[in-house]
């Protein structure tokens, strides 16, 4: 295993590094991936309907096999997982796990820098603590994908990045080192003072002008000479985004917040995936008009603030409505430090949700947004050997999850 | 004594008066029922979870005037002709739950002026019409310590609260046989209470800062025992003392925010040394001190959260302590801390200490009656027998399920839950208007025609 982990950490740089977002090498496979057979009484594939005494198979990593017992062959010698209810590894569509740490004091809390209003430069690639508690804490509940990075609670926070939840360091838990561009609405961005912003038109005024700016920027570079400007690491990553290549991630909670995220996009035409967005059920027709997904706030995020508004059934009426949602644990400042996302989605599915669209908005909907769905989210030949194991119904508060595999590798195994 | 008697029989008067006013169908049409508890019901049919015995599957529980009157199996608990009933078969009724450390109300005592401020009441800090009640009963709560935070070594007097709707504070008062409201004593080591001087910087600063208190506090009641009858030689009146000698007396209950095994065992320290009840809070680390907190006999009340850490304090939470403890024979109770946790979701908590190893039976006894022992009410709630009052919840289906839902709270005798009516649903699953309190033309403005006051004033 400790040889494994230093090929791993050679591996992770030199292959990943130069990709575009969430791609290995066609053919490659993970040097840590294992084989592996897992066996439930009943399989929740997230692709179809559940599988009674279902077995998946993992060689080298990657699903090879997925069916009822009877029709998959295990081959002789391998190790085989047992267990009442197996799903694909859960995928938290946002969290700050890993930049933010449990002990909550300032030398471990990088999901924030306050002291500029937008700082899209700042890379989650830099601020991950792979050996973080907390990740090792969601690991137990059967979660093997995070979408983290930088937090709420400025209009440009940072970059995010997405990662399985394995590994000792971040060049071998990523997967997506640049994912999105977390971006905040609302009361939350003011530092109070006479410090900008202080109004929400000031925030929007902020953000169309830094927007502007990368568009000269991105524009004068591209026509080069001497004229063309220096690089501008902020710029460049706001360029990107304009450019469509990196999608602006817009926590709003309230409707004017919601409703600004929809005008700035309508302007500057960037990918958006709409986060928190408590109030959404408010703004139905507008979010359907625009066709944006929403990373949907915890079930149980506090009903307070900005938040006051927001219904433990905003996931289910979004659903129903015919958007596109995932399920997320957000960013929490004090007690308890993160949301568990098992527990989260267990109360969307009992609030209006249902077991079987909130397992697939914290598995193959999430993975989807996250321009995984390829690779993770659903128990398929060719896919990740992702799993998460559990003594009964997941969503069951009683429930343990008994284990844990990402890529054939059992990375948790107990009883939480 | 003779205070005792007089008030007695003004609580008496007005509970008559309250009586005569109207049974609990009458209300007017459209109108909330505020405090109509008149006259009997019966539930039928239901699964009975009484706390106090063995589950009584196909039951009744006969409720009248604001107290169970009966329970028990339905073939041999009769019902007496006349009695209007609800058919409840397919439920599950449980005692109201009772919540021993919640901040719902948002009622601050002390300030940022000293660490130690006991005279500061709860009582003059809450808000009755807090949104935060509606939430609890949606949450099946019909019992709260209400208390101020943790950031003082002694943050003052906290209130135990009939969950109810209410115009006033004082509507929500359980209250002592001389009629003052009652409360226990908010105190907490640890991190929270220690900050720039003049509160301690230090643990050992903080114990110092506290015995030195206690020792204040006997002196004073030294000086009141020699003075006697003689109220010339008397100290003069001290709120901060009077409260401690409530606290000496026992009657006052100390309320102790703890978490690091270390503190924990500072505080049953402390209890050795001065012989004050005291429950202890969260204790995050109970785990590790468990032999000692069950042979020392005290009580714990416990937290239950979703993620270790936050804070420093905390960040050994360890989840299997309530088995631990219930294990070696000590008596634990679970609360919200809300906001820390959700009350709407207090029976969630109960699930998670399942999740860790407690039983069933000991996990809805910590939500309820171990919770009202910690409080001194546990002759009057906390389980479903013949006399107590008729608080209870009536659930869709198992206690500890994530499908299971509060479909109705009861609260001395009162609905005051009912997942079907809108403005309760909205407080239980939140949506626009759910961070409002409840709307007082509705609630409060009958209010006082239909009982909501001398009811309130019947709590003894």
């Amino acid at each position: 295993m400790k040889s494994l982990r230093h090929l791993t950490f050679a591996a992770g740089t030199l292959a990943l590094f130069g990709l575009p977002a969430g791609a290995l090498p066609a053919g490659a496979l993970p040097p840590w991936a294992q084989d592996l057979a897992v066996r439930a009484e009943r399989l929740h594939t997230s692709a179809g309907a559940p599988i009674q005494d279902g077995v998946v198979l993992v060689r080298g990593g990657k699903i090879v096999a997925v069916g009822p017992a009877g029709t998959v062959q295990i081959p002789a010698g391998l190790r085989v997982l047992r267990a009442a209810v197996a799903t694909p590894g859960l995928v938290d569509a946002h969290t700050v796990v890993g930049l933010t740490g449990y002990l909550n004091q300032p030398t471990d809390q990088d999901q924030l820098d306050r002291s500029a209003p937008m700082q899209p430069e700042l890379r989650a690639l830099d601020a991950y603590n792979a050996r973080e508690r907390l990740v090792e804490w969601v690991r137990g509940f059967g979660v093997t994908t995070l979408h983290t990075g930088h937090g709420p609670g400025a209009l440009i926070a940072g970059q995010t990045m997405v990662v399985k939840t394995r590994g000792e360091t971040v060049e071998e838990a990523v997967l997506v080192p640049r994912a999105a561009l977390a971006c905040t609405l609302g009361p939350t961005t003011h530092p109070g003072g006479d410090k900008s912003p202080g109004t929400t038109g000031k925030e929007l005024a902020l953000l169309r002008d830094k927007l502007l700016k990368a568009k000269a920027y991105r524009d004068k570079r591209a026509a080069g000479g001497d004229k063309a400007p220096e690089r501008d690491l902020g710029l460049e990553t706001l360029a990107d985004a304009l450019d469509g290549k990196l999608p602006l991630m817009i926590t709003a909670q309230r409707h004017v917040d919601i409703a600004n995220a929809l005008r700035l996009r309508a302007e500057f035409g960037f990918t958006l995936w709409l986060d928190g967005a408590a109030e959404a059920y408010t703004m139905i027709e507008p979010l359907k008009q625009a066709a944006v997904p929403v990373i949907v706030h915890p079930a149980m995020q506090r009903p307070e603030g900005e938040a006051e508004n927001l219904s433990m059934e905003n996931a289910g009426l979004l659903r129903a409505a015919g958007l596109t949602i995932a399920l997320q644990t957000g960013f929490e400042a004090y007690v308890p430090k993160t949301r568990v996302l098992l527990y989260e989605a267990a109360v969307h599915a009992r609030y209006g949700l249902g077991a079987e669209a909130a397992l697939a908005a914290c598995t193959i909907d999430a993975a989807r947004l996250l321009g995984l769905g390829q690779r993770l989210g659903s128990l398929e030949v060719g896919k990740d050997g992702d799993l998460a194991l559990y003594d009964g119904d997941p969503f069951e508060y009683t429930t343990h999850c008994v284990a844990t595999v990402i890529d054939g590798v059992v990375v948790f195994e107990g009883r939480r | 004594m003779l205070r005792t008697v007089a008030v007695c029989s003004w609580f008496l008067a007005l509970s008559l008066a309250a009586r005569a006013q109207g049974g609990m169908f009458d209300k007017p049409a459209g109108a909330r029922s505020p405090g109509t508890h008149q006259g009997a019901l019966a539930f039928v049919g239901a699964r009975l979870l009484p706390v106090s015995g063995a589950p009584i599957d196909d039951g009744v529980l006969l409720v009248r005037d604001g107290r169970i009157a009966a329970i028990g199996p339905r073939a041999t608990t009769p019902i007496p002709a006349g009695t209007p009933t609800r058919a409840v078969a397919g439920k599950v009724i449980i005692p109201g739950l009772v919540d021993t450390h919640s901040h719902v109300g948002g009622g601050w005592g002390a300030d940022g002026s000293a660490p130690i401020q006991g005279e500061t009441r709860q009582l003059d800090a809450l808000d009755a019409r807090d949104e935060g009640f509606q939430r609890a009963q949606a949450g099946g709560i019909t019992t709260i310590n209400v208390m101020s935070g943790s950031g003082h070594l002694m943050s003052g007097q906290t209130l135990y609260v009939k969950n109810r709707d209410a115009n006033t504070v004082e509507q929500l008062c359980y209250r002592w046989p001389d009629g003052t409201p009652m409360g226990g004593m908010k105190m907490a080591n640890g991190t929270n209470s220690q900050r720039d001087p003049p509160f301690p910087g230090t643990r050992g600063k903080s114990a110092a800062l506290v015995r030195e208190h206690f020792v204040k506090a006997l002196e004073y009641q030294r000086k009141l025992d020699a003075a006697g009858a003689d109220a010339a030689k008397r100290p003069d009146r001290d709120l901060a003392m009077e409260a401690m000698l409530e606290v000496l007396s026992g009657q006052r209950i100390v309320q102790h925010h703890t978490h690091r095994h270390d503190d924990v065992l500072t505080v049953l320290r402390l209890q050795k040394e001065f012989g004050f009840r005291v429950v202890l809070h969260h204790v995050s680390e109970a785990a590790k001190v468990a032999d000692e907190i069950a042979a020392s006999g005290v009580a714990s009340s416990l937290i239950m959260i979703d993620a270790p850490g936050g804070k420093i304090e905390a960040a050994d939470y360890d989840a299997r302590g309530a088995l631990e403890l219930v294990s070696r024979g000590a008596l634990v109770a679970i609360h919200t801390d809300d906001w820390i946790t959700d009350s709407r979701l207090f029976l969630r908590a109960g699930a998670l200490a399942i999740r860790n190893g407690l039983g069933e039976d000991a996990a809805l006894a910590a939500l309820t009656l171990h919770g009202a022992r910690m409080l001194d009410l546990q002759d009057r709630v906390g389980s479903l027998e013949v006399g107590k009052d008729a608080d209870f919840v009536l659930l869709s289906g198992a206690p500890f399920s994530v499908w299971t839902q509060v479909l109705e709270t009861w609260s001395g005798g009162e609905q005051v839950f009912d997942r079907e009516k809108p403005a309760d649903r909205l407080y239980a699953v939140g949506g626009w208007g759910a961070g409002r309190p409840r709307s007082q033309a509705v609630c409060c403005m009958l209010g006082e025609e239909h009982g909501a006051t001398p009811r309130a004033q019947e709590d003894r």
